[in-house]
């Protein structure tokens, strides 16, 4: 049914490379080129395609992180236009053991621990509860992914708003009215800005988990309850181990988006209180755009590039596995 | 850092709950507590018993959670109704008895949300089709022609996956102002005209043509541009409408590289304008709800008349680099 990437040595078309056989003569009387300038033009016709693309991944893609990486060994200077000072690896070394990103990357190490098990336990949970055929359940799966239409910044102007220690209502129902906001307490911030994400990519989490568990067999499971396992053997025994390859996609997936955060950071908390929330992305903006210090935040950046690249390669592996289509 | 302390003031925040919260949290937890046992009690009864009770037991159970999962979402319409006055009452109006629409005009208009929405209408538009037309051309390369450095470029395409907006943003800002593209539409969509997800995606889907079906083609006389119109793009629709709808849900959503882009209203778009009526409107919570509403409205009615496509989007990429 589904079709897959052909293994390496065929060609797109599933055979081995060779060269094109010539076409019957009935064919030719078309245009009578030759094999070969037919050849050519194919080539060009392949590279005028992948001009446009490669052209934005140029620019906008390779020489941004070449040039990251170049300014990781430059102390820059606030003001531009002043001359860069070459720091070799002392400022790569004097960032990496500072405090501040010490810090920022466990606030980052904790905020995905937060958020990445409890999205994908609910999520489980979820679609478990919505995978059965019953009355009305059309609904109730709507309504399960519906957060996945709310961005970032929707999710986080909500709970901004619902969190407010004077009005909000959250501030009232948890009766902390006139107190601290939950938002601006060290103890508590980054533990709000996790329920803010983990609800607002719970609707990703709920599809992702549906379709694993779309693809796990009906048979086998109406076999597994012929043969009297309960709800919990079943899923404990036939319907986890069907879906580990989407539970691990989803921790993947999970971790990046997680890592990258930054929108809910900048709406709820910008990285306060005392820099409790201080993410690496958000830490790398400020570096930017409060402390004027694009060498420390180049630095920054291609050590959250070398993290996220340990979980885009996997995800990237996961994906030629993933990506097949029904015909 | 602070987990124990963290599960200690919740402990102690339990305490001090406002009564009518306390009550639906009480409520709430017998409803699954119910749930859960006529759920698992099932199992000893009869079978006409059993299939009852583990009916009544899923749907006590799916109704709480939905009502959990949806209330944020619900508070946030209602309180867009209500006057400034009710939307602070306690104990909070959970209902608009006389619904005030005022505050969305407020919001359209003192909060230019009409003006963010158009910009990432405009901004998203721009960004799915340029997508799209880069997507279709290059996997069309890589599916269906012969060229040296075939396997390397794709390899190439995949790479730029590995690098995510939030690392090359500070690059990306410098180069978009030397452009002169700061402030300006080109800067908040040209970064974005092409991903090695989109080509990667397509590719997938030429590929489960048969093989020798391009070159029969070519034998009966029909150009590339033909066969692409005519019979890849056909089979490869599923995927380009999945491609199309993810892309336009993460266009929409953007929120990073709009916020250092852009510097005045008129080109905002609404992630960044939203943040702005928030911190604009700190007295008129019903203006900002509303406006959230209006940001929040697009994908939502794109979710249920796409669904399909977007779940198989989702399901395939989730994040794109």
């Amino acid at each position: 049914m589904s079709v897959t990437a052909p293994p390496e040595h065929l060609d797109a078309h599933g055979r081995a490379e060779s060269p094109p056989e010539r076409p019957p003569a009935r064919a030719r009387s078309r245009a009578a080129r030759s094999p070969r300038r037919r050849r050519t033009l194919e080539v060009l016709l392949a590279y005028g395609l992948l001009l446009p693309s490669l052209l934005v991944f140029a620019v906008f893609v390779f020489y941004p992180l070449v040039r990251q990486i170049y300014l990781s060994f430059f102390l820059t200077p606030p003001f531009p236009g002043e001359p860069k000072h070459y720091a070799g690896l002392s400022q790569i070394q004097q960032v990496l053991t500072s405090h501040d990103f010490l810090n920022s990357l466990w606030v980052t190490v904790l905020f995905v621990l937060y958020t990445v098990p409890a999205g994908l336990v609910l999520g489980l949970l979820l679609a478990v509860l919505a995978h059965q055929q019953l009355r009305g359940i059309r609904f109730f799966r709507t309504v399960f992914s519906s957060t996945v239409a709310t961005s970032v910044a929707v999710a986080s102007v909500i709970f901004f708003t619902l969190l407010n220690p004077q009005i909000g209502l959250f501030s009232y129902w948890f009766g902390r009215t006139g107190q601290l906001s939950v938002l601006d307490d060290p103890r508590l911030a980054l533990l709000a800005v996790s329920v803010v994400t983990v609800w607002q990519n719970l609707g990703l989490a709920f599809i992702v988990m549906s379709a694993g568990l779309q693809a796990v067999p009906d048979d086998l499971l109406e076999a597994s309850r012929v043969d009297g396992a309960g709800p919990w053997t079943r899923l404990r025994h036939v319907i986890l181990p069907m879906l580990s390859p989407t539970l691990f996609f989803a921790i993947v997936v999970g971790s990046i988006l997680s890592l990258e955060a930054f929108g809910q950071i900048d709406i709820l908390t910008s990285g306060g209180p005392l820099q409790h929330t201080n993410v690496l992305v958000y830490a790398i903006y400020d570096q930017v755009f409060n402390q004027n210090n694009q060498g420390r935040a180049a630095v920054m950046t291609v050590a959250l590039f070398l993290i996220t690249l340990v979980f885009t390669l996997i995800q990237i592996r996961l994906l030629e596995r993933r990506v097949t289509y029904e015909r | 850092m602070s987990a124990e302390h963290g599960t200690g003031t919740v402990a102690t925040a339990l305490g001090t709950l406002a009564p009518g919260f306390r009550d639906f949290l009480v409520g709430a937890g017998i409803v699954v507590v119910a749930g859960t046992v006529l759920l698992v009690l099932s199992r000893r009864a009869s079978p006409t018993h059993r299939r009852q009770a583990a009916l009544v037991g899923r749907y006590l159970l799916l109704v709480v959670l939905a009502v959990i999962v949806l209330f944020p979402l619900y508070i946030t319409v209602v309180d867009s109704l209500l006057q400034p006055d009710q939307v602070v009452a306690k104990p909070p109006i959970l209902f608009p008895t006389h619904p005030q629409w005022s505050s969305y005009a407020t919001a359209w208009t003192q909060g230019h949300l009409g003006r963010y929405l158009l910009n990432s209408f405009v901004v998203t538009g721009v960004i799915v089709v340029g997508e799209l037309v880069t997507s279709i051309a290059a996997a069309y390369a890589f599916a269906f022609l012969r060229f040296p450095f075939r396997k390397t470029l794709f390899v190439v395409f995949l790479a730029t996956m590995m690098v995510p907006v939030e690392v090359t943003f500070l690059t990306n800002l410098n180069t978009v102002v030397s452009l002169g593209w700061y402030n300006t539409y080109f800067g908040l969509t040209i970064p974005f005209l092409a991903t090695g997800f989109g080509a990667f995606l397509v590719r997938q889907a030429f590929l489960g043509l048969p093989g020798d079906l391009r070159d029969a083609a070519e034998l009966d006389g029909a150009n590339h541009w033909q066969f692409l119109r005519e019979v890849a793009l056909p089979v490869a629709r599923p995927a380009v409408a999945a491609l199309g709808i993810f892309s336009f849900f993460s266009a929409f959503g953007q929120y990073l590289w709009p916020l250092i882009v852009t510097k005045d209203d008129r080109l905002r778009t609404v992630t960044i304008g939203l943040k702005f009526l928030a911190n604009s409107q700190l007295n008129n919570f019903n203006v900002i709800f509303a406006g959230t509403v209006l940001a929040a409205l697009p994908l939502f009615i794109l979710l249920v008349v796409f669904e399909k496509q977007l779940v198989r989007g989702l399901t395939a990429g989730a994040v794109k680099g």
